[in-house]
């Protein structure tokens, strides 16, 4: 198995040099949002000090060159997860305007009364709450596969759930709340058999583990590039092609036309259409050196890396007397952790963590159906990331104590 | 920043053994709220007649500040008029924006939470009880507090 030198990696990030008060930052959530290497800073800044202009319409060397970098990055974020058509990836925001884009441009095209979409109990809010406005809109029906105490999809009533009537699955492929890995491949079969699509929310997936989207024969998968080392507002959305050509698109503009007359307009190609406006093409520019970077370590040894800081860090939760929501497993989880340490509220657990340095979050996570699922207003969630050690766990472990001594009573 | 600031001994003496943290009966009032960011969640019952507060009680899950603060805030504004508890609630409401300075014969205990306003994301969790508060004075003055009033 490839491995990576940690500290090198460090090097490469700025922000991990900084201190909180007197004590080194220690950044544990990564589910949130990422930290930028040097490289992806200088792609982002090199593109305003020397490329910069809009894409798709200068006709002149900034305007090419635009163009090509954007495109480039394009070309890369298809590669990175296995799409062999760089037209099959639309460019977004990120996860939430990915799953909004399919719940719109498909959803409300394609919905009837009578049709399911299935999701599941433990998806973010932006993988719900579209899909409430979608069948709202249409009348259609959203259905939920719920979670097994130990924080699994509960697949034991699959066969009443996944039926003729269900039009679209839309299933997380590694949970943000609960670090649990769902089991893609069996799930995408089985929507198949009955007629369904699948969309797949891989804003914690695709940063962690390698994906190859043709392989699982996801027909939608969404992106964010910010949590995999890019700017925010990067990110995107991948679709076959033919449902890229089905859908309609959310948003009316520039470049998003071919013609414009009084009462209509057409459409520009795909994934064109769906580009309305100028898009965050620096952005985009410095997702591509995000690719590049994560490449270079390669996804298999970031999987590697993840699976044995995640494996020390349950092992030593568990030792503190924390109690873990999700699979207990490295093997069956990213390294997103939610955890309740004692009875210290998480809120305050986070302050008093921020007190040593550490940075976790507090809160819902956006998954509010998982926490009423489980009975808490709230967990503290520790997220791991290429640059992680051993040392952080210490570190956060260690700084629990700190919230014991202030909250035994 | 120093956690003392925040974490004082009598803050977390009102979070272990919250003051009037029971369902009142009969209450003139019912209001509640929730703190979308943390999920804390309260509910402020009132008797409120005659102009006056007679008594507030509180029940919710939450951390330490939102429920030391609310626990405080039942002991502070009972036996005070509609117009003293208001006043009450809008100089802790400065207070926690940095712009009251606490009188501690009036403020009591609370005057304890100051030190939040070094924890500006915390700030919210303090003032999240009287938010609840503000909205059954505010029906008081409304109904004259004698109708029963719930706001959520």
């Amino acid at each position: 198995m490839a491995t990576f030198d940690v500290q090198t990696v460090r090097s490469d990030f700025p922000i991990l040099s900084r201190t909180v008060g007197d004590r080194p930052l220690v950044y544990l959530d990564n589910a949130a949002t990422s930290q930028r290497p040097n490289q992806v800073i200088e792609a982002e800044a090199d593109f305003y000090r020397h490329h910069n202009a809009n894409a798709h319409r200068g006709l002149y060397m900034l305007g090419e060159e635009a163009t090509e970098l954007f495109e480039g990055a394009r070309a890369k974020l298809a590669a990175f997860v296995g799409a062999s058509t760089a037209e099959s990836i639309v460019f977004t925001r990120g996860t939430t305007e990915s799953m909004n884009l399919i719940a719109y441009g498909w959803g409300r095209k394609f919905l009837q009364p009578g049709d399911e979409v299935l999701i599941t109990e433990m998806e973010h809010h932006s993988n719900i709450v579209p899909w409430q406005m979608a069948t709202q809109a249409t009348g259609a029906t959203l259905r939920y596969i719920p979670l097994t105490d130990d924080g699994l999809l509960d697949l034991s009533d699959l066969d009443s759930l996944l039926t003729q009537r269900t039009k679209l699955l839309s299933v997380t492929g590694m949970s943000n709340a609960l670090g649990t890995i769902t089991p893609l491949a069996m799930l995408i079969q089985a929507a198949h058999a009955v007629g369904a699509l699948v969309a797949v929310d891989g804003a914690q997936m695709v940063p962690h583990m390698a994906v190859d989207v043709e392989a699982l024969d996801a027909d939608f998968l969404a992106i964010s590039g910010h949590k995999m080392l890019g700017p925010t507002a990067s990110g995107g959305l991948y679709a076959k092609p033919e449902l890229l050509e089905a859908m309609d698109p959310m948003f009316g503009g520039g470049e998003m036309i071919r013609e414009v007359f009084h009462d209509h307009a057409t459409w520009n190609t795909v994934p064109y259409k769906f580009e309305a406006g100028t898009m965050q093409i620096a952005q985009q520019v410095g997702l591509g050196a995000a690719i590049d970077y994560l490449n270079a370590l390669g996804m298999d040894a970031v999987r590697a890396h993840e699976l044995d800081i995640t494996a020390y860090a349950l092992d030593r939760l568990l030792g503190a007397g924390a109690r873990i929501f999700g699979p207990l497993s490295a093997e069956a989880r990213g390294g997103a952790i939610s955890f309740w340490f004692k009875e210290v509220h998480p809120h305050d657990l986070a302050t008093i963590l921020n007190e040593e340095g550490v940075a976790i979050r507090a809160g819902h996570h956006c998954a509010q159906l998982v926490m009423r699922r489980y009975g808490v207003p709230a967990t503290a969630r520790a997220s791991f990331y290429i640059y992680n050690t051993k040392e952080e766990v210490d570190a956060l472990v260690d700084a629990l104590a700190r919230a014991d001594g202030i909250f035994t009573f | 920043m120093a956690l003392d600031d925040i974490y004082k001994e009598v803050i977390l003496d009102h979070y272990k053994s919250p003051r009037n943290k029971r369902e009142l009966a009969g209450a003139t009032f019912t209001c509640s709220a929730n703190n979308p960011l943390c999920g804390d969640e309260i509910t402020v019952f009132a008797n409120i007649a005659d102009g006056t507060v007679a008594e507030v009680t509180f029940q919710g899950a939450g951390c330490s500040i939102s429920q030391s603060s609310a626990s405080m805030m039942t002991e502070a504004v009972a036996g005070k008029s509609v117009e003293g508890a208001k006043r009450m609630t809008a100089d802790f409401r400065g207070m926690m924006a940095g712009e009251v300075e606490p009188d501690e014969d009036v403020f009591g205990d609370l005057v304890a939470l100051k030190g939040v306003v070094k924890y500006p994301i915390r700030i919210k969790c303090a003032v999240l009880a009287w938010d609840v508060l503000q909205d059954a004075l505010d029906g008081a003055g409304e109904a004259s507090g004698v109708q029963p009033h719930t706001v959520s």
